[in-house]
Protein backbone atom coordinates (compact mmCIF):
# COMPACT_ATOMS: atom_id res chain seq x y z
CA UNK A 1 0.00 0.00 0.00
CA UNK A 2 1.15 3.55 -0.73
CA UNK A 3 0.86 6.24 1.83
CA UNK A 4 -1.03 8.63 -0.42
CA UNK A 5 -4.30 10.09 0.78
CA UNK A 6 -4.84 12.71 -1.86
CA UNK A 7 -6.27 11.57 -5.18
CA UNK A 8 -6.19 14.80 -7.07
CA UNK A 9 -5.36 18.40 -6.52
CA UNK A 10 -8.14 20.71 -7.70
CA UNK A 11 -6.83 24.12 -6.87
CA UNK A 12 -3.72 25.72 -5.45
CA UNK A 13 -2.79 29.32 -4.73
CA UNK A 14 0.80 29.82 -3.72
CA UNK A 15 1.18 30.90 -0.12
CA UNK A 16 -2.57 30.79 0.44
CA UNK A 17 -4.84 27.89 -0.30
CA UNK A 18 -5.12 24.39 -1.73
CA UNK A 19 -8.04 22.14 -2.46
CA UNK A 20 -7.90 18.41 -3.21
CA UNK A 21 -10.07 15.34 -3.26
CA UNK A 22 -9.81 11.96 -1.64
CA UNK A 23 -12.10 9.15 -2.73
CA UNK A 24 -12.62 6.46 -0.17
CA UNK A 25 -12.67 2.92 -1.49
CA UNK A 26 -13.15 -0.54 -0.08
CA UNK A 27 -9.97 -1.34 -2.03
CA UNK A 28 -7.99 0.22 0.78
CA UNK A 29 -6.74 -2.53 3.03
CA UNK A 30 -7.07 -0.77 6.35
CA UNK A 31 -10.82 -0.29 5.92
CA UNK A 32 -11.25 -4.03 6.31
CA UNK A 33 -9.86 -3.79 9.81
CA UNK A 34 -11.22 -0.40 10.73
CA UNK A 35 -13.70 -1.85 11.36
CA UNK A 36 -14.74 -5.33 10.24
CA UNK A 37 -18.22 -5.02 8.71
CA UNK A 38 -18.19 -1.32 9.57
CA UNK A 39 -15.61 0.41 7.37
CA UNK A 40 -14.80 3.99 8.39
CA UNK A 41 -11.83 6.04 7.26
CA UNK A 42 -9.66 6.37 10.39
CA UNK A 43 -9.52 9.92 11.73
CA UNK A 44 -5.74 9.73 11.85
CA UNK A 45 -5.74 9.19 8.09
CA UNK A 46 -8.10 12.11 7.56
CA UNK A 47 -5.49 14.20 9.38
CA UNK A 48 -2.85 12.67 7.09
CA UNK A 49 -4.90 13.55 4.00
CA UNK A 50 -5.24 17.15 5.18
CA UNK A 51 -1.53 17.21 6.06
CA UNK A 52 -0.67 16.05 2.55
CA UNK A 53 -2.86 18.74 1.02
CA UNK A 54 -1.34 21.32 3.36
CA UNK A 55 2.14 19.90 2.81
CA UNK A 56 1.94 20.44 -0.95
CA UNK A 57 0.78 24.00 -0.30
CA UNK A 58 3.60 24.55 2.20
CA UNK A 59 6.10 23.06 -0.25
CA UNK A 60 4.96 25.30 -3.08
CA UNK A 61 5.61 28.39 -0.91
CA UNK A 62 9.30 27.67 -1.37
CA UNK A 63 9.01 26.09 -4.82
CA UNK A 64 9.42 22.59 -3.41
CA UNK A 65 13.05 23.29 -2.51
CA UNK A 66 12.62 22.34 1.13
CA UNK A 67 11.50 19.18 2.73
CA UNK A 68 8.33 19.88 4.66
CA UNK A 69 7.94 18.02 7.92
CA UNK A 70 4.75 17.67 9.88
CA UNK A 71 5.85 18.98 13.26
CA UNK A 72 2.68 19.34 15.31
CA UNK A 73 -0.96 18.57 15.11
CA UNK A 74 -2.34 21.31 17.28
CA UNK A 75 -5.98 20.62 16.88
CA UNK A 76 -8.09 17.95 15.24
CA UNK A 77 -11.86 17.91 15.55
CA UNK A 78 -14.16 15.45 13.85
CA UNK A 79 -17.83 15.99 13.27
CA UNK A 80 -18.84 12.92 11.29
CA UNK A 81 -17.61 9.69 9.70
CA UNK A 82 -16.46 8.95 6.16
CA UNK A 83 -17.17 5.58 4.57
CA UNK A 84 -16.36 3.82 1.27
CA UNK A 85 -17.92 5.59 -1.69
CA UNK A 86 -17.55 8.98 -0.05
CA UNK A 87 -15.54 11.76 -1.60
CA UNK A 88 -13.75 14.08 0.78
CA UNK A 89 -13.02 17.63 -0.26
CA UNK A 90 -9.80 18.62 1.45
CA UNK A 91 -9.00 22.27 1.93
CA UNK A 92 -5.86 23.77 3.42
CA UNK A 93 -5.09 27.37 4.14
CA UNK A 94 -1.82 28.92 5.27
CA UNK A 95 -2.46 31.08 8.31
CA UNK A 96 1.13 31.88 9.24
CA UNK A 97 4.19 31.54 7.09
CA UNK A 98 7.89 32.14 7.54
CA UNK A 99 11.16 30.80 6.24
CA UNK A 100 11.46 28.11 8.91
CA UNK A 101 7.95 26.74 8.55
CA UNK A 102 4.26 27.49 8.49
CA UNK A 103 0.98 26.88 10.21
CA UNK A 104 -2.02 25.71 8.24
CA UNK A 105 -5.63 25.09 8.99
CA UNK A 106 -7.28 22.23 7.17
CA UNK A 107 -10.86 21.27 6.65
CA UNK A 108 -12.38 18.11 5.23
CA UNK A 109 -15.88 18.41 3.80
CA UNK A 110 -18.27 15.64 2.89
CA UNK A 111 -21.38 16.35 0.84
CA UNK A 112 -21.06 20.02 1.62
CA UNK A 113 -20.87 19.40 5.34
CA UNK A 114 -17.92 19.84 7.65
CA UNK A 115 -16.31 16.54 8.55
CA UNK A 116 -13.04 17.56 10.20
CA UNK A 117 -11.02 20.60 11.21
CA UNK A 118 -7.31 20.55 11.89
CA UNK A 119 -4.51 22.93 12.65
CA UNK A 120 -1.02 21.75 11.71
CA UNK A 121 2.49 23.13 12.11
CA UNK A 122 5.03 22.34 9.38
CA UNK A 123 8.77 22.83 9.63
CA UNK A 124 10.90 23.39 6.52
CA UNK A 125 14.14 21.50 6.24
CA UNK A 126 16.62 22.83 3.77
CA UNK A 127 17.70 19.69 1.96
CA UNK A 128 20.79 21.35 0.52
CA UNK A 129 22.23 21.45 4.04
CA UNK A 130 21.61 17.78 4.53
CA UNK A 131 24.33 15.40 3.61
CA UNK A 132 21.93 12.75 2.53
CA UNK A 133 20.77 11.04 -0.56
CA UNK A 134 17.26 10.72 0.83
CA UNK A 135 14.96 12.80 -1.28
CA UNK A 136 11.56 13.91 -0.26
CA UNK A 137 9.29 11.51 -2.05
CA UNK A 138 6.40 13.88 -1.65
CA UNK A 139 7.98 16.52 -3.82
CA UNK A 140 9.43 14.41 -6.56
CA UNK A 141 8.20 15.41 -10.00
CA UNK A 142 6.68 11.99 -10.29
CA UNK A 143 4.49 12.39 -7.27
CA UNK A 144 3.47 15.94 -8.10
CA UNK A 145 2.57 14.85 -11.64
CA UNK A 146 0.57 11.96 -10.26
CA UNK A 147 -1.59 14.31 -8.24
CA UNK A 148 -1.92 16.73 -11.10
CA UNK A 149 -0.04 19.51 -9.29
CA UNK A 150 1.78 20.53 -12.46
CA UNK A 151 -1.46 20.56 -14.36
CA UNK A 152 -3.23 22.73 -11.81
CA UNK A 153 -0.26 25.10 -11.70
CA UNK A 154 -0.22 25.34 -15.47
CA UNK A 155 -3.94 25.90 -15.86
CA UNK A 156 -4.35 28.58 -13.24
CA UNK A 157 -1.92 31.39 -13.90
CA UNK A 158 -2.48 33.03 -10.50
CA UNK A 159 -1.34 29.81 -8.84
CA UNK A 160 2.26 30.73 -9.47
CA UNK B 1 4.01 50.35 27.09
CA UNK B 2 3.12 47.00 28.62
CA UNK B 3 4.63 46.31 32.03
CA UNK B 4 6.67 43.24 32.84
CA UNK B 5 3.84 41.40 34.55
CA UNK B 6 1.58 41.85 31.59
CA UNK B 7 4.28 40.62 29.22
CA UNK B 8 5.00 37.66 31.49
CA UNK B 9 1.33 36.78 31.60
CA UNK B 10 1.04 36.73 27.81
CA UNK B 11 4.33 34.88 27.35
CA UNK B 12 3.08 32.29 29.85
CA UNK B 13 -0.09 31.91 27.82
CA UNK B 14 1.96 31.30 24.65
CA UNK B 15 4.12 28.70 26.38
CA UNK B 16 1.16 26.92 27.93
CA UNK B 17 -0.39 26.56 24.49
CA UNK B 18 2.78 25.71 22.57
CA UNK B 19 4.24 23.26 25.08
CA UNK B 20 1.13 21.86 26.71
CA UNK B 21 2.44 22.68 30.18
CA UNK B 22 0.53 23.91 33.22
CA UNK B 23 0.50 27.60 33.94
CA UNK B 24 2.20 27.21 37.33
CA UNK B 25 5.13 25.37 35.73
CA UNK B 26 6.02 28.48 33.76
CA UNK B 27 8.24 30.24 36.28
CA UNK B 28 10.54 33.05 35.24
CA UNK B 29 13.69 30.99 35.83
CA UNK B 30 12.31 27.87 34.13
CA UNK B 31 14.35 26.60 31.20
CA UNK B 32 12.32 25.92 28.07
CA UNK B 33 14.06 22.66 27.33
CA UNK B 34 15.03 21.22 30.71
CA UNK B 35 12.02 22.34 32.75
CA UNK B 36 9.28 22.77 30.20
CA UNK B 37 10.26 19.99 27.81
CA UNK B 38 10.53 22.13 24.67
CA UNK B 39 12.04 20.59 21.56
CA UNK B 40 13.46 22.32 18.52
CA UNK B 41 10.12 22.13 16.75
CA UNK B 42 8.47 23.99 19.62
CA UNK B 43 10.70 27.00 19.11
CA UNK B 44 9.03 27.73 15.78
CA UNK B 45 5.63 27.37 17.40
CA UNK B 46 6.65 29.75 20.20
CA UNK B 47 7.93 32.30 17.67
CA UNK B 48 4.62 32.19 15.77
CA UNK B 49 2.64 32.69 18.96
CA UNK B 50 4.81 35.54 20.24
CA UNK B 51 4.60 37.37 16.92
CA UNK B 52 0.84 37.11 16.91
CA UNK B 53 0.29 37.89 20.59
CA UNK B 54 2.53 40.94 20.72
CA UNK B 55 2.22 42.00 17.08
CA UNK B 56 5.99 41.96 16.62
CA UNK B 57 8.29 40.61 13.91
CA UNK B 58 10.90 38.13 15.05
CA UNK B 59 13.57 37.66 12.38
CA UNK B 60 14.90 34.16 11.90
CA UNK B 61 17.51 33.23 14.46
CA UNK B 62 17.09 36.39 16.55
CA UNK B 63 15.35 34.85 19.55
CA UNK B 64 16.65 31.32 19.14
CA UNK B 65 19.97 31.51 17.26
CA UNK B 66 20.79 28.75 14.82
CA UNK B 67 24.13 27.42 13.61
CA UNK B 68 26.02 28.54 16.70
CA UNK B 69 27.01 25.03 17.63
CA UNK B 70 28.04 23.84 14.23
CA UNK B 71 31.05 26.05 13.75
CA UNK B 72 34.37 24.73 15.04
CA UNK B 73 35.68 28.11 16.16
CA UNK B 74 32.77 28.44 18.57
CA UNK B 75 32.80 24.94 20.00
CA UNK B 76 35.76 22.82 21.03
CA UNK B 77 35.65 19.51 22.90
CA UNK B 78 32.02 19.99 23.82
CA UNK B 79 32.66 23.42 25.32
CA UNK B 80 32.00 26.86 23.99
CA UNK B 81 35.23 28.70 23.17
CA UNK B 82 35.89 32.29 24.26
CA UNK B 83 35.08 33.33 20.71
CA UNK B 84 31.87 31.34 20.92
CA UNK B 85 30.91 33.01 24.19
CA UNK B 86 31.61 36.39 22.65
CA UNK B 87 29.27 35.53 19.79
CA UNK B 88 26.67 34.28 22.25
CA UNK B 89 26.76 37.57 24.17
CA UNK B 90 26.21 39.41 20.92
CA UNK B 91 23.39 37.20 19.74
CA UNK B 92 21.65 36.75 23.07
CA UNK B 93 21.93 40.14 24.76
CA UNK B 94 18.81 39.42 26.81
CA UNK B 95 20.01 36.09 28.25
CA UNK B 96 21.72 35.66 31.60
CA UNK B 97 25.07 34.10 30.70
CA UNK B 98 26.77 34.38 34.09
CA UNK B 99 26.27 30.77 35.13
CA UNK B 100 26.93 29.31 31.70
CA UNK B 101 30.21 31.22 31.33
CA UNK B 102 31.76 29.45 34.31
CA UNK B 103 31.16 26.07 32.65
CA UNK B 104 30.28 26.57 29.00
CA UNK B 105 29.30 22.98 28.31
CA UNK B 106 27.30 23.01 25.05
CA UNK B 107 24.93 20.39 26.43
CA UNK B 108 23.77 23.05 28.89
CA UNK B 109 23.15 25.71 26.29
CA UNK B 110 19.44 25.02 26.31
CA UNK B 111 19.31 26.31 29.89
CA UNK B 112 19.96 29.81 28.59
CA UNK B 113 16.55 29.83 27.02
CA UNK B 114 14.40 30.70 29.98
CA UNK B 115 10.99 32.24 30.40
CA UNK B 116 12.70 35.36 31.70
CA UNK B 117 14.84 35.58 28.57
CA UNK B 118 11.77 35.57 26.37
CA UNK B 119 10.09 38.23 28.52
CA UNK B 120 13.19 40.45 28.24
CA UNK B 121 13.39 39.89 24.52
CA UNK B 122 9.72 40.79 24.03
CA UNK B 123 10.08 43.88 26.22
CA UNK B 124 13.00 45.00 24.09
CA UNK B 125 10.94 44.47 20.95
CA UNK B 126 7.98 46.38 22.33
CA UNK B 127 10.19 49.26 23.48
CA UNK B 128 11.73 49.48 20.03
CA UNK B 129 8.27 49.55 18.49
CA UNK B 130 6.92 52.27 20.79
Amino acid sequence: MRWIFVDRLLEIKKGKYAKAIKNISMGEDHLHDHFPLFPVMPNTLIIEALAQTGGILAGLSHDFKNMVILAKIEKATFHDMATPGDQLILEAEIVEDREEGCRITGRANLNGKRLADVSILFVNLDTSEMNSSVDSYVFTRQFLALLGVDKVLAEIPESK
Amino acid sequence: MADTNEVLEKVTECLVEALGVEEDEVETKASLTADLGAESIDFLDIVFRLEKTFDIKIPRGELFPESLLSSPEFVKDGKMTEQGLEELRKRLPYADLSEFESDPNVAEIGNLFTVEMIVKYVEGKLAAKA
